[in-house]
């Protein structure tokens, strides 16, 4: 099963079984130290195993972001002339080295590390 | 309150592509969908694996790059939560940083394995990095990598989290 906040990437994917949550990307199975609504979320998704028996299925779960759906307004819009909408690019540059989210995480990384696999 | 429809990620994604000048994307459209397997057990039974696209590594991996990395991490569940991390160039990383359970659920998981509604969560979660241009190098070198791997943990269900 695919648990996905893009709901029309997954319709094109066509994921043998799907959950739905619309809440902005980078938020699929929870607000941040939201312990509860995330047990709550991903039980309502994994019922879904059980209760999707056809091949392309999507269950869109019980939850809402924000009572007011405004937040899907500047959501990867160009930004406008007085800069409304700027923040909503979280892209940054395709680099091709490790990009480590501390410095020291460089230092401690083990470079014949044998959890990682690197495929060609 | 205003009520919207679900974003179309695809559309806003071309359309952005074209403020920008670049090319159009080919995005994946599958006629038929996959293969669907029953269930054998019930979920109070089962073993899940959980798959996540979000970047995630632990302290002592080496990190993920952001132009078409095609490589994989194996993240042990028991592991210390502190020690996990997230990088990823196109969603925005603070909520992750704070809880990366936002993107990679294993505490919920496990409370759902503690309480019985779940049989059993895999012992080792993998990891990926989403955003890969090249869908056809996804199919035909990442996707089968991860599916013998994943095998060879014989769980009952996968679970894949995109970002």
């Amino acid at each position: 099963m695919c648990l996905s906040s893009a709901l029309s990437i997954t319709r094109a994917v066509r994921p043998p079984r799907a959950s739905f949550v619309d809440f902005p990307l980078g938020h699929t199975s929870g607000r941040p130290h939201a312990l509860d609504e995330q047990i709550a979320l991903m039980s309502e998704a994994l019922k879904g195993f059980e209760e999707m028996t056809h091949s392309g299925d999507i269950k869109t779960l019980p939850f809402e972001w924000q009572p007011d759906h405004g937040w899907k307004d500047a959501v990867m819009r160009p930004a406008a002339p007085d800069g409304a909408g700027a923040d909503s690019d979280f892209r940054l540059p395709r680099l091709d080295t490790p990009q480590y989210q501390f410095e020291s995480d460089a230092e401690a990384a083990d470079s014949g590390c044998p959890t990682c696999v690197f495929l060609a | 309150m205003v009520k919207q429809p679900p974003i179309d990620y695809i559309e806003r994604t071309q359309k952005q592509y074209e403020a920008l000048g670049y090319p159009s994307y080919q995005w994946v459209y599958n006629d038929t969908a996959i293969a669907l397997a029953p269930l054998k057990k019930p979920l109070s039974e089962a073993k899940l694996s959980l798959i996540a696209s979000g970047g995630l590594y632990t302290r002592g991996q080496v990190a993920f790059h952001y132009k078409d990395d095609l490589s994989y991490r194996e993240i042990n569940v028991l592991g210390r939560a502190e020690d996990l991390r997230a990088t990823h160039f196109a969603y925005d990383l603070a909520p992750v940083r704070k809880d990366p359970n936002v993107v990679f659920p294993v505490e919920p998981l496990k409370r759902l394995v503690a309480s019985g509604f779940l049989g059993a969560l895999a012992e080792r979660a993998y990891t990926f990095m989403g955003g890969i241009y090249s869908a056809r190098k996804v199919k035909d070198i990442l996707a089968p990598a991860l599916a013998a791997r994943l095998l060879s943990d014989q769980p009952d269900v996968v679970l894949l989290v995109p970002a």
